[in-house]
This record gives structure tokens, C-alpha cells and sequence, in this order.
């Protein structure tokens, strides 16, 4: 079988760096739950063992943005709260990819209205908009599939050229 | 003796020189005051050992736009003990945009105070905590009037930087 038969044969392979990091961050997108209304229920039912998230193995919802590669903003972002998701969303580590889970963080929804914000691209880059109010779990698990594929493509040199954003102390009260 | 008699009576007894006015509709009670009586009337429905509304279940308002007295500030009441429901209505002008607050007789009026002036720009005064309570305190202007458009005052409502 695939790799331990090439470890017992040879005891070593040959690849490109590139592909292995490229292959286990494939498979080991730990999202940022951003669970703000009620597609964070849909997203949750991603986690049951019915849908299985694990499967591709994106099971590690981690709480801290410190620890994750993705970000699913599930539900609807108003004026007040997009100032949070954009502090968390600094806050994770690059690479990092973004899912637009449903119709109101899409474009704001059935909420055309004076405090949604009409779509997250707004103020986040945004990899992968998800249809639905709310999107059903296997849903989820396509976007997550096509972050995966968009992660496959993605090479070293693709970063060569990123600066930092200059850190800027925001003034909180 | 049902609850329309039992408040007119008791009011009229005990507040010789206000005006009230007692509307039943479809078996819901409204209770109009004038604006300067509002917090001592309240205190009386809450206090009095008949009546006994210590339930304030919301404070809201009501624009009309183009009417005279441009406000209607609602009380929904509630007694524990007899079970009875009471709106207490009270007519505010646009030019004098204040009421006294009744958060002294119900602690609960507080938040409901607060969100009112969020959305309609009313001022309560003598209210412990009057800030705005859902939108930016920086937010100049008030949601819920009829002319506020649907839509917000462009770049009223500042976005994070991409």
C-alpha cells in the first residue's frame, strides 16, 4: 500500500518539497469555526459522524485563530461584528484560506438592510462562496473539497512576493 | 368591576388632575397618559396593591412620520397577580424629544429605554445608563425613524480595512 510499501521496499522516496507540504496541508486544514447564526448549526452537523468532517481530515475545529488554516464565516456578519471577524482572521497564521458559508455572508442575504454588511468580500478576501440558507452539510464538505483542490495548486513560490501587512495597534474600549 | 373600571376608578381617585384615557380594543386594554405624569402613574400601576403590574415586558416606539406629536412611546405591562396585560401609551413631539425615564420603577426598563433611544433618537431622561444599544456609539443617526432609508447612510457604518 501506497507509502508504507515504499518505506518497507526502499526505506526511502523521492519527491518534491513542494508536493509534501502541498499534501499534508491538504489534509489537515484545521478550519476556524466561525459560527455566527444559524449555518454554524449546518456546520456543526458537518462535524457529526453522519457527515464526517474528519474524513478529509478538517476535524481539529480549533477555537484559537493561532492554530488554523481556514476560516468558515458561518452567518451573518452585521457592521459591528465585521470589525471581530477581521481581528480573527488577522490573527491566523499564513497560508490561510477563507469559506463564505451561506447566503448572507455571500452577499448579505434576505437581510438587505442598514447594519448587514452585503457580503464579506468587503473586508475579507474570500476563497469560496457557498450557496444555501443554510447550506446542507455535504455542501460544506464540496467547498471544503475545492479549498483542498485550491491548496494542491498553491506552490512555495506563490509567497515569495507576500509582505506582512504593517501591524497596527488597534485601540480598543 | 373589570380592569377598564377598576384603573379608571383608581386613577381618578388618586390623580385628580391627569388626564387619561382608557381604549379597549379587541380585549386589549390601552392606558394614554400626558408625557410629564408617565413616571409617577407607572409608579402607581406597579405599587398599587390591586392593580400590581410589576411586569415590564417592553418599551418601545412607534413613528408616525408626519403626525403632530411625531412619537408614540408604548409600555407593555403585565400583572403577575391578576394576569391582566396594559399598554400604556404617551405622545412625544419631535420638537421636545424627551420623556422621564421609568427605570426607577422598573429595573427592566433600562435596556428597553436604551434600545428606544437607539432606534428613534427619544431621550429618557434622568436614566442611569442612557447609551446607544445595538448600533456603533459613534453612529450619528437613528434606524428606526421612517426617514432613515432601508438601505443606511453610505460610509455612516465604518468596514475594516481589507
Amino acid at each position: 500500500m501506497g507509502l508504507e510499501a515504499k518505506l518497507t521496499d526502499d526505506g526511502f522516496f523521492t519527491t518534491k518539497l513542494d508536493a509534501i507540504i502541498e499534501w499534508s496541508r491538504k489534509y489537515s486544514v484545521w478550519p476556524m469555526p466561525m459560527g455566527i447564526s444559524c449555518c454554524a448549526i449546518e456546520m456543526m452537523a458537518a462535524g457529526d459522524p453522519k457527515y464526517d468532517i474528519a474524513r478529509f481530515g478538517s476535524e481539529v475545529m480549533r477555537f484559537t485563530p493561532r492554530q488554523c488554516d481556514l476560516m468558515i464565516v458561518a452567518g451573518t456578519v452585521t457592521y459591528k461584528m465585521s470589525h471581530v471577524v477581521r481581528k480573527i482572521y488577522d490573527q491566523m497564521p499564513d497560508p490561510k484560506w477563507v469559506i463564505a458559508m451561506g447566503a448572507c455572508t455571500s452577499s448579505g442575504g434576505m437581510y438587505r438592510s442598514y447594519n448587514v454588511v452585503q457580503g464579506i468580500d468587503q473586508f475579507l478576501p474570500v476563497d469560496i462562496y457557498l450557496a444555501g440558507c443554510p447550506p446542507r452539510p455535504d455542501n460544506l464538505l464540496n467547498a471544503l473539497i475545492q479549498i483542498q483542490d485550491k491548496i494542491g495548486k498553491t506552490r512555495a513560490k506563490d509567497f515569495q512576493d507576500i509582505k506582512l501587512p504593517e501591524l497596527t495597534v488597534l485601540q480598543s474600549n | 368591576m373589570d380592569l377598564k373600571e377598576i384603573i379608571a376608578h383608581l386613577l381618578k381617585e388618586n390623580f385628580p388632575g391627569v388626564n387619561v384615557e382608557l381604549i379597549e380594543y379587541k380585549n386589549e386594554l390601552t392606558l394614554r397618559v400626558e408625557k410629564q405624569h408617565i413616571v409617577k402613574v407607572c409608579k402607581f400601576l406597579k405599587e398599587n396593591a390591586d392593580l400590581q403590574f410589576t411586569l415590564c415586558e417592553d418599551i418601545t416606539a412607534i413613528d408616525w412620520a408626519k403626525r403632530k406629536n411625531r412619537f408614540t412611546v408604548v409600555y407593555h405591562i403585565f400583572s403577575l397577580k391578576s394576569k391582566n396585560r396594559l399598554a400604556v401609551k404617551v405622545d412625544v413631539d419631535e420638537s421636545d424629544c424627551s420623556i422621564d425615564s421609568v427605570a426607577s420603577v422598573w429595573k427592566t426598563a433600562n435596556w428597553h429605554e436604551r434600545e428606544t433611544y437607539d432606534m428613534y433618537g427619544i431621550k429618557f431622561s434622568n436614566h442611569p445608563d442612557l447609551r446607544r444599544m445595538y448600533m456603533p456609539e459613534e453612529f450619528e443617526y437613528y434606524p428606526l425613524r421612517k426617514d432613515f432609508p432601508v438601505m443606511g447612510i453610505p460610509g455612516s457604518l465604518p468596514l475594516p480595512k481589507k
